[in-house]
Order: C-alpha cells, then structure tokens, then sequence
C-alpha cells in the first residue's frame, strides 16, 4: 500500500492534469465520489454525521489489524468526492500515521478556489472527525 | 422568440456596471444573483468615493461647512426616499442599516406599544427569517401569539385563509411584498384592505420589490414599509424603515445614545423627534449619500420599463428550463420542478432537479463564470412547505440579457446532462 505522501502526489499530479479547468476537477470529484464504497442504511444515521458540513456527510470508521478502514457518504456529489479524497489517502493506515500526517495536496490543488469558503469549513471538519477517530483508536489501543 | 419591445438600452445600462464586466472562473461572468444583492453602478461607487474625498464629516449638529455639506447630502437622500416610495412626509423615512434593521426595530418598538397579552400577529409562510424571528421574540416577550397565513402549490397566499385568520385581535400583518425565494408578488393591497376592515396594521417587507416595482406607500396604504438599498443598485449597509407619522410617534426608540435624544440628563431623557428618534449614533452617512444616486438611477429608467424587461428574461428562461425537461419526457419524472409558479412574478426563477443536489449544480455553473444562489434563502419554513431543502435560485436584474439567460440554459442543460449520464469528463 502506498504511503500517505505517495497518495498525496497522486492526487496533486492528477488535478493538475486540468490546469484551470474548474469544472473538469468538480467533476473528477465526483467520479471519486461516485467509486466510493457504500455505506450500510443503517449507518446513515444522525450521529454519523460530520458536524459543521453544510451537505449532510455520513462517516464510520473501523479499526482491524491495527488500521483504520473509513466509509462515508454524502448527499451532495461534490462533498463525496471530497470525502473519497481523504478516505483514499487515509484508508488502511495506523492511527500515528493519520495523525502525524500533513494533508499538503489541499492547497496545492487550489482547493479553497475549487470549493469555496462555507464547504472548505465543512472540509474541515471532515479532516477532524476522521482524526478523532484516529485519536480515539490510538487512545483505546494504549489502555 | 420574445419581443423586447422596450425602451432601454441595455448594452448602455450593463456599461454603468464595473463588476459585470469580468472573467469568472475563465468565463465572462454571468451575474443572477440580483435578489441577494445587485451590483453598483458608477454613479453609486463614485458617490461614495466624492463623499469621503471630499466632504467627509459627521452629520447633525456639526456648524462647520464639512459637517453641514454631509448632513446637506444625507437629508437630501432621505428626501430621495421620500419621493421614491411616495411617503406623505420626510420625517417617516428611517434611516437603518438594511431590512433586517427596519424589521427589528418595527417588531421590538410597535410590540413595545401596541402588543399586548394575547393579542396576534400574521405573517405569511414565504417570509424571510427576517420577518419571522424579530416577531417569533416580541410576541414571546408581549405574550402575544403569531399567526401564520398558508400558501398554496403555486406560492402564493391563500386569501380566503387569511381572511379566517383575522380577527379584532390582530394587531398587525407583516408580510412580504414580493418573494424572495419565489418571486411572487403578493396581493398587497388586498391583504391591507382586510386588515384595515378589523383595525390592524400592515407591515410591507420590500426588500424584494423596491427594484423591480413601483412603491406607492400612500396607495397602498400600508402602515409601514422597509427596504434596503443594496437590492436597489445601492450600497450595503443602508436600509429604510417608513412609517405613518402617528404610529411612529407612538413608538418608542429602539437603539439609544447620540442624535435620538433631545436633552439627556441623569434623571431624565427626552427623545428627539422622528425620525431621528429611530437613528441613534452615527449612521452609514457615505452610504446613504450614495443610496440618492442609486434611486435616480433606478427611477430614470422607470419601475415599468424595468419591470416589462425582466418579465422577458424570466419568460425566456422558464421557457428554456422547460425545454431541458422535454428532451427527458420519455422518464416518469422530469428532472426539472419549478418552485413558485405563480403568474404575478418577478424576475426570480427557483427550481430543484431531480437526483442532483442544489449545491452541486451551483457549484457546477460557478465553474462556467455563472453566479446564482442554492439553499434555503433563508426561508426554511417556505422550503417545508415545498419538501425540499433547498433550491437554486436564478435572480435577473436590468443589466442581465436575454444571451445570458441563454448561456445559462445551455449551461444548466449540460451540467444536468453529464450528471444525469455520469459521464464525467476526465480522463485521469
């Protein structure tokens, strides 16, 4: 499996196949998005989902040979995407990977000018919950 | 093909506008976001740019010639106002800082004099939350109780129901004027007709209709009436609050400190006249200087010219989403659902489509340099009554043209398109 970094250049080198083509990256998002696993009915449920997002975005985490296995889902195409992105570099490792890791790509993407202010928040917050369930094993492997 | 058969020139109005003049995201920009605000005109940026060159001061009670030039300026505008609504007086123009200002003071100072135990208050269902929480918290604090006056599929108000829901105990009707989610212009002279027969006033909201309608605040005989200046081709941060001289004088202020005061001492304060009781502190002087130019622009080329134009924009882009639904008329569902479809309209077009999120479809036209607006317009009960959480929301202005409306269709037909097929462009 790749590593954190490795991943990141991916997704950098593949955004930047678009050079300024806006629409041709939103919709990259959403082909990610669409190719992410599904989440069962039954974790679409209101305590699932992220705090702060102005889409609904419903994610679980797993934790199994020591790493974590995230699924989510979104009522928006463009926050699934967002979400496949992290889910794509974070999926598979260990909590001290997750959390001693740097998302750089964010801004080497542009983002912020991709997304917008208000979902760049909501972005956020994904990237904190998906760290406090990394925290949360590594607090639970430690007792 | 529709007729333009009216008398402006458009080409000549969209030159006035610096800001429509860009690249967005590599395409020119198409601006449809006018009901949240409308872009400036170089008479309105200018103003403010002359006023604090040139005669910046604080307005009132300053002798010198700056101070008397600013007040000079800033009551020259409120006379501005007074025409533009037509107001009997001068003095039942209050100055605020937007709708939202006008509606807070109207609720917490007309509650604080005429709201008593169980009395009541009617809004409609399409209020902004402008119009529904300053109301929700006097009648809280008065015991009061409001009432709310359903609409139907349409969006337009159901006059028979409202009739029901009036009563000696009615206090006031605050509705809206037009729509902002919608773009219905609601029967306001029959809703203050009613109202006058059990004794209760009427607010009229009008934030959306000042740019697009004539106001006649004598006509319709409304009690009070609110807009702001930023719907009107005017800066932000300016609004205006009119009111019947006899109602105002029985209110008490809203804010206090400078200019509402006539002499304050520790024992006691006595409060200025209208309308400078309601206008404590230092006000957005610059702005409401500017807000003179853009009257006389909007007057200039007239409420009716204005109002026949953006009809044609509206018809041609109700007529292109229409289309986009006929090439899917084989589905059982078409994608695209109109929401307010009533015949007395402005310029407002919302709709859902079907499978695709508001905010991916706007995104997904901010990327082809498309500017409108998806959510709830913060009027989430009127979303509730219509199911949905949300909608986009195309706005037309004066300065818009019907090749932007087109430009918009065949954009929204594409987006609507890949996204409907998933055929998404990349390659990676």
């Amino acid at each position: 499996m790749n590593s954190i970094e490795e991943i990141q250049s991916e997704i950098i080198e593949n955004f930047n196949l678009f050079d300024d083509d806006l629409e041709s990256k939103l919709f990259y998002l959403m082909e990610l998005g669409s190719k992410l696993e599904h989440i069962e009915e039954a974790d679409r449920v209101e305590e699932n989902l992220v705090k702060g997002c102005m889409s609904k975005v419903w994610l679980v985490a797993n934790f199994s040979d020591e790493k974590i296995f995230f699924k989510a889902d979104s009522n928006t195409e463009v926050t699934k995407g967002l979400v496949a992105l992290l889910i794509k570099i974070w999926n598979g490792k260990t909590p001290d990977e997750i959390l001693n890791s740097e998302l750089t790509f964010i801004d080497k993407i542009g983002m912020s000018r991709l997304i917008g202010t208000q979902r760049s928040s909501g972005f956020a917050s994904m990237i904190k919950q998906m760290k406090l369930y990394a925290l949360a094993y590594k607090t639970k492997g430690q007792q | 093909m529709i007729d333009l058969g009216i008398g402006l020139n458009i080409d000549k109005i969209r030159a006035e506008f610096p800001a429509l003049h860009q690249q967005v995201n590599g395409h020119p920009l198409i601006y449809l976001d006018n009901a949240a605000t409308t872009q400036k005109p170089f008479v309105v940026i200018n103003a403010i740019e002359n006023y604090y060159k040139e005669f910046n001061s604080n307005i009132h009670r300053g002798i010198h010639t700056l101070a008397e030039q600013a007040t000079r300026a800033f009551e020259d505008t409120r006379l501005s106002v007074k025409e533009f609504i037509n107001a009997k007086e001068v003095q039942e123009v209050i100055f605020t800082s937007g709708t939202t200002e006008s509606i807070n003071l109207l609720a917490h100072s007309f509650g604080k004099a005429f709201l008593n135990e169980g009395d009541e208050v009617l809004i409609s269902t399409m209020e902004h939350h402008s119009n529904i929480v300053p109301w929700q918290l006097i009648c809280a604090e008065r015991k009061a109780i409001l009432k709310v006056i359903p609409i139907n599929d349409k969006g337009e108000i159901i006059l028979e129901e409202y009739e029901k829901l009036l009563s000696s105990k009615t206090k006031i009707v605050a509705v809206v004027y037009v729509s902002n989610s919608l773009g219905t212009i609601n029967p306001v002279c029959k809703i203050i007709d009613k109202a006058q027969s059990v004794g209760a006033k009427v607010f009229l909201d009008g934030a959306q209709a000042s740019a697009h309608l004539e106001i006649d605040v004598q006509y319709l005989d409304c009690d009070f009436f609110a807009f702001s200046a930023h719907k009107v081709y005017g800066p932000t941060g300016v609004g205006v609050l009119y009111g019947k001289r006899e109602l105002l004088e029985q209110m008490p202020p809203y804010k206090s400190g400078g200019e509402m005061i006539k002499d304050v001492s520790f024992e006691k304060t006595t409060f200025n006249d209208i309308p400078y009781k309601f206008e404590a502190g230092t006000p957005n002087i610059s702005g409401v200087v500017a807000f003179k130019n853009a009257l006389e622009f909007v007057k200039n080329l007239g409420h009716h010219n204005i109002a026949e134009y953006e009809n044609a924009l509206l018809a041609r882009c109700n007529e292109g989403l229409n289309s986009i639904n006929m090439q899917y008329s084989h589905l059982d569902k078409l994608p695209i659902r109109f929401i307010g479809t009533s015949k007395q309209k402005i310029g407002v077009c919302s709709f859902i489509v079907d499978g695709i999120h508001f905010f991916d479809l706007g995104l997904m036209l901010d990327a082809r340099g498309i500017a409108l607006r998806t959510g709830h317009h913060c009027t989430q009960p009127l979303m509730d009554r219509f199911c949905v959480d949300g909608t986009v929301r195309a706005s037309f202005a004066v300065y818009n043209t019907i090749s932007e409306v087109d430009r918009f269709i065949e954009a929204t037909d594409s987006i609507i398109s890949k996204m409907k097929k998933k055929t998404f462009t990349t390659t990676v």
